[in-house]
């Protein structure tokens, strides 16, 4: 390992860009506890504690980036050194010592993968490092390295199953090793796996690899768009949990209601100030009148009216106030449910089929439903009870404090307890109602399951099986709630009790002092009564724990869509289409249904205007590809475009416009035909939705229906059946004339004769689209320019179809399967004669 | 398809090479469980390449000493369940929440994108999936210590 003092002769002829072409990658031990990396020539600096990084000379250092990513600002510097970017992002701060010695002197590292784990499967660190003469790897912390220097043959086999990936290296004779690691580390894996194929076809060749083009993130090798330095799929990974004060930031809903919140808890405040006056009045009604009246002087009649008159109208403001309170409270609790639902229902809608995939719609129902009223009655109504709660309590104190405060003293007895009590019931019932939150949710996706599918259930004669299974998730409420109630019910009481108690102590002091004549019997009454408000203003403050838990629960569960950030997000510099022509390039495509690998390394290039047909197995992702394409989700790994622009730089509500999607289970709406059609447009006009339906062949079918384009089609579409369902969703992609068309199985559910009328319109109408169809009927896709066979996530062959007969195939066998069963099934009826 | 006539052996690619009753070899074959979770030990299949079903087996130990250990061993080397026995800290209550587990197969760190990544199995079990589709397993819930019930009570 060099010295630093060593250092100085290389750095001396320092030159800003020398390093790019070849670099060596030195971990040196820097005094107080620093660590560098070198590269040849060039000292990267970093500082362990304040994420500071250095550039240059170890002597003069310049600061080059402070708190930010040392790796991007490099390549900033220098944009051709995306490849020492690449090779270094997330390399092992502890650098193993011996790796030095395993190195030559002008060795270079390109790729690396640090493994997670070991040969047995067990959790463990390793590392494989590609350089420009050999890989070097190990596959535990205490395993030996092993290096393999190119030769012919040597090659690495890449795979995944159930989250776990392996690299096998292998040469003409057999495995030379293999090591396991998690697919988060996937990406490394894949520029291990391509550096190494380049280096070691470099090294037997003798032709210096090509260096990569510019515009390709350094993390992933997706390509960027220039000046976009996010990469759109590795922004992703990130995974901040949201902050858990969720409860403030529900403020952004009340905010624009702040008018009205103001006037609410002004209101509030008068109104209970005026139920304090009553108390107040009867002090002196006491003293002042009955007393003396008692001790046999005459009843003053005046201030008996005036007193009487007081607590008439105090009694008449409260009423006035409190009818203006609640009503503007009530008024102001709807409109911000509303916004609260309508925004959290925006933003679902927004969210990409990923989300959706992993949630149940009961589950989401409860929470845009039941969840969100309940945040807005707290946030209009407790919220306010208790802001007033807090300042009637300390209103009411300063009284009891001004009458006498011996006695104000003893009152606040009981209150350390309720607030040690409040807050050790305050985390338990959080807990409990988020748990009732889910349970409840549970409830919900029962009915979101069963009811949709009742058909199914009835067929199988399984009611009872699914009343039980309801009452199972009730059940689970039942014991949810329980729970919750066996602590709140202690609770409640128990504040209660110490009130009462409080009162206790009150009357006995009270008496006492009116026995020494300290106080008068008036100044006891009305202190009595006040404290029977500040205890029930306790008493309703302290309750106010479970509604404000109730809450805090329900805005987390809201918060965690309102924080989801769509896994196909909006571009953030976008790209505009201006005229699409409709070419389609799909390059390198790689793509996982969560750790089930769908699609790998997948090519395709479609030209505008051209009609491709996809046809393979049931299973062999064809309808996945579309969905890539359609952008539904975002590739794992290489990029589409759309004439030439990745579809990840498009905004994604202007680009779907562009395409006409026929899907595979055609989903209508509950609405009318007309309706249905117009979906995609609609301020479509009349001539062109049953110009549309003409085109589809399903105007026919429409006239037959009793109120024709105004007939209702039923919940999903249910009233239809299938194969007029899957006319009229045609009818849908063709009216907003798209520039894409896909056809999912378009016409899998109609009969033969009314396919090939279809078929015959759609020939008109695919001219000029780019048209991408899949059918398992192959006779379906005689009019395509080119056909594309895939099989289990690749594309196995491409041409057209007498080329692919000619070739005998994976399209052969498709192909011949299919005529065989047509001629197994003409054929029959003459040998059953 | 029987359990016996056929030969099954480990070539130098580290492949497994099965050769049934009809003499031909398949190279790559793989065996999978057909019931990963609720009886994994009944009913496994031997399936090639293109996954195509070659072989039925009832029980592994219906089967000779040595193609039974191949099978046992290329199992291991497929499977990963982690079984984790502690939850040492989660990041957060809210997710995506990054959580410190212990497992039977060493320390790990995993990322929980939401809490219906948690899957109820009988039995207090529970099947949890990190945000890169590695299934961890806990097997009794009420089996694990305090805190790590604690953390998890939260996320159910
Ligand atoms: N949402 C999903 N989550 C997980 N796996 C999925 C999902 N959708 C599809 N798959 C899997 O991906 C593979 C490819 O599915 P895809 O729908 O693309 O097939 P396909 O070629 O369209 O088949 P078909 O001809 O039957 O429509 C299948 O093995 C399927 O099980
Ligand atoms: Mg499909």
């Amino acid at each position: 390992m060099p010295e630093p003092g060593n250092l100085r002769g290389s750095v001396n002829a320092w030159e800003e860009n020398a390093f790019i072409t070849s670099f060596r990658v030195f971990p040196i031990q820097l005094p107080r506890g620093r660590t560098a990396l070198l590269f040849r020539g060039t000292l990267l600096c970093k500082v362990k504690s304040t994420r500071n990084f250095y550039f240059g000379s170890p002597a003069g250092a310049k600061i080059i980036s402070q708190n930010s990513d040392p790796l991007r600002e490099i390549s900033r510097r220098c944009p051709q050194s995306a490849s020492l970017t690449t090779a270094l992002q997330g390399l092992p701060e502890d650098w193993p010592a011996e790796l030095d010695a395993l190195l030559a002197a002008d060795e270079t590292i390109l790729a690396h993968l640090e493994l997670d784990l070991d040969k047995a499967l067990r959790f463990a660190r390793g590392l494989i490092l590609v350089t420009n003469r050999q890989l070097l790897a190990r596959s535990g912390e205490e395993a030996a390295w092993q290096a393999f220097p190119y030769r012919n043959g040597l090659h690495l086999q890449r795979r995944d199953h159930a989250g776990v990936a392996s690299l096998e290296l292998l040469d003409t004779t057999g495995q030379l090793a293999r090591w396991r690691h998690t697919l988060g580390r996937d990406t490394n894996a894949r520029q291990v796996l391509d550096h190494f194929e380049q280096q070691r076809d470099a090294a037997l060749t003798g032709q210096p690899v090509e260096a990569p083009p510019a515009s390709i993130c350094a993390r992933c090798g997706a390509p960027l768009v220039p000046g976009q330095d996010d990469c759109p799929s590795c922004a992703k990974e990130l995974y901040t949990p949201p902050s858990t004060w969720t409860l403030f930031r529900l403020w952004r809903f009340a905010r624009p209601y702040r008018g009205q919140l103001l006037a609410g808890f002004i209101l509030t405040l008068i109104s209970t100030a005026a139920t304090l006056v009553a108390p107040y009045m009867t002090m002196p009604l006491m003293d002042e009148v009955l007393i003396p009246y008692q001790n046999g002087q005459p009843l003053d009649t005046g201030k008996v009216y005036f007193y009487l008159g007081g607590l008439l109208g105090s009694a008449l403001l409260a009423w006035g106030l409190g009818w203006a309170k609640t009503y503007i409270l009530a008024l102001v609790s709807e409109r911000l449910g509303a916004d609260l639902r309508s925004q959290t229902y925006e933003h679902l809608l927004k969210l990409s089929l990923e989300y959706f995939g992993g949630k149940r719609t009961g589950d989401l129902m409860a929470r845009i439903g039941s969840e969100s009223d309940r945040i807005c009655v707290f946030l209009s109504l407790y919220l306010l009870d208790f802001a007033t709660d807090v300042l009637m309590i300390t209103m009411t104190a300063v009284i009891l404090v001004s009458i006498n405060p011996w006695l104000a003293a003893v009152t606040l007895i009981p209150l350390p307890f309720i607030v040690w009590l409040i807050h050790v019931v305050r985390d338990k019932l959080r807990h409990g109602f988020e748990q009732i939150d889910r349970v409840w949710s549970g409830v919900t996706s029962v009915l979101a399951d069963t009811i949709p599918g009742i058909r199914v259930v009835k067929a199988f004669a399984q009611e009872k099986r699914e009343t039980n299974r309801f009452k199972e998730a009730n059940q689970r409420n039942l014991e949810a709630n329980d729970r919750v109630n066996r602590l709140w019910s202690l609770f409640s009481p128990t504040i209660t009790l110490l009130t009462e108690v409080g009162l206790l102590i009150v009357w006995a002091l009270g008496i006492w002092l009116v026995t020494k004549s300290q106080v008068t019997v008036g100044t006891l009454a009305a202190f009595l009564a006040y404290i029977g408000r500040f205890y029930t203003r306790l008493d309703s403050m302290s309750r106010i724990v479970s509604h404000t838990q109730k809450a805090a629960s329900g805005a987390k569960r809201i918060f965690d869509i309102l924080d989801h950030v769509s896994s196909v997000p909006d571009p953030v510099k976008p790209q505009h289409l201006t005229q699409v022509e409709g070419g389609i390039t799909v390059e390198r495509v790689g793509f996982r249904y969560g750790n089930r690998t769908v699609l790998r390394g997948v090519d395709l290039k479609i030209n505008p205007g051209e009609m491709i047909g996809l046809v393979g197995h049931s299973g062999s992702g064809k309808s996945t590809l579309v969905n890539l394409i359609c952008r539904f989700y975002d590739v794992g790994e290489g990029a589409i475009c759309i004439d030439g622009v990745d579809v990840r730089n498009i905004p994604v509500s202007e680009y779907r416009k562009h395409i006409g999607l026929v899907l595979q289970e055609p989903f209508l709406f509950f609405g009318t035909i007309a309706e249905n059609i117009a979906y995609g447009k609609p301020d479509a006009s009349r001539e062109e939705i049953v110009a549309a339906a003409r085109a589809a062949h399903a105007h026919e079918f429409i006239l037959r229906l009793p109120h024709g384009y105004d007939s209702l089609v039923g919940e999903r579409g249910q009233a239809l059946s299938g194969g007029e369902r899957q006319r009229i969703s045609i009818a849908r992609a063709l009216l907003i004339d798209p520039k894409i068309l896909i056809l999912d199985e378009a016409t899998s559910a109609v009969d033969t004769e009314t396919e090939l009328e279809i078929q015959g319109a759609l020939d008109n109408l695919i001219k000029g689209r780019t048209t991408i169809a899949i059918a398992h009927r192959l006779s379906t896709l005689r009019k395509a320019d080119r056909l594309v066979v895939m099989d289990r996530g690749v594309v196995v062959e491409e041409g057209q179809h007498d080329e692919l007969i000619a070739k005998e195939g994976a399209y052969y066998r498709l192909y011949t399967a299919q005529t065989k069963q047509l001629d197994e099934q003409l054929a029959r009826p003459e040998s059953e004669e | 398809m029987t359990t016996s006539n056929f030969t099954l052996i480990r070539n130098a690619f580290g492949q497994l090479v099965f050769t049934g009753t009809d003499g031909e070899a398949h190279e790559g074959v793989v065996p999978v469980r057909a019931f990963a979770i609720t009886a994994p030990d009944e009913g496994l299949a031997l399936v090639n390449s293109h996954g195509k079903e070659l072989l039925w087996i009832e029980r592994l130990t219906d089967l000779a000493e040595g193609p039974r250990e191949l099978i046992r061993e290329e199992l291991a080397s497929r499977e990963f369940m982690p079984v984790i026995s502690r939850i040492r800290h989660v990041s957060s209550f809210a997710t995506p929440s990054t959580w410190d587990v212990e497992t039977d197969r060493g320390n790990a760190r995993l990322v929980l994108k939401g809490e219906d990544d948690i899957r109820r199995l009988a039995q207090n079990a529970l099947l949890i999936a990190d945000s890169h589709g590695v299934q961890y397993m806990i097997r009794d819930r009420r089996a694990l210590d305090k805190a790590s019930r604690k953390f998890l009570e939260r996320f159910l």
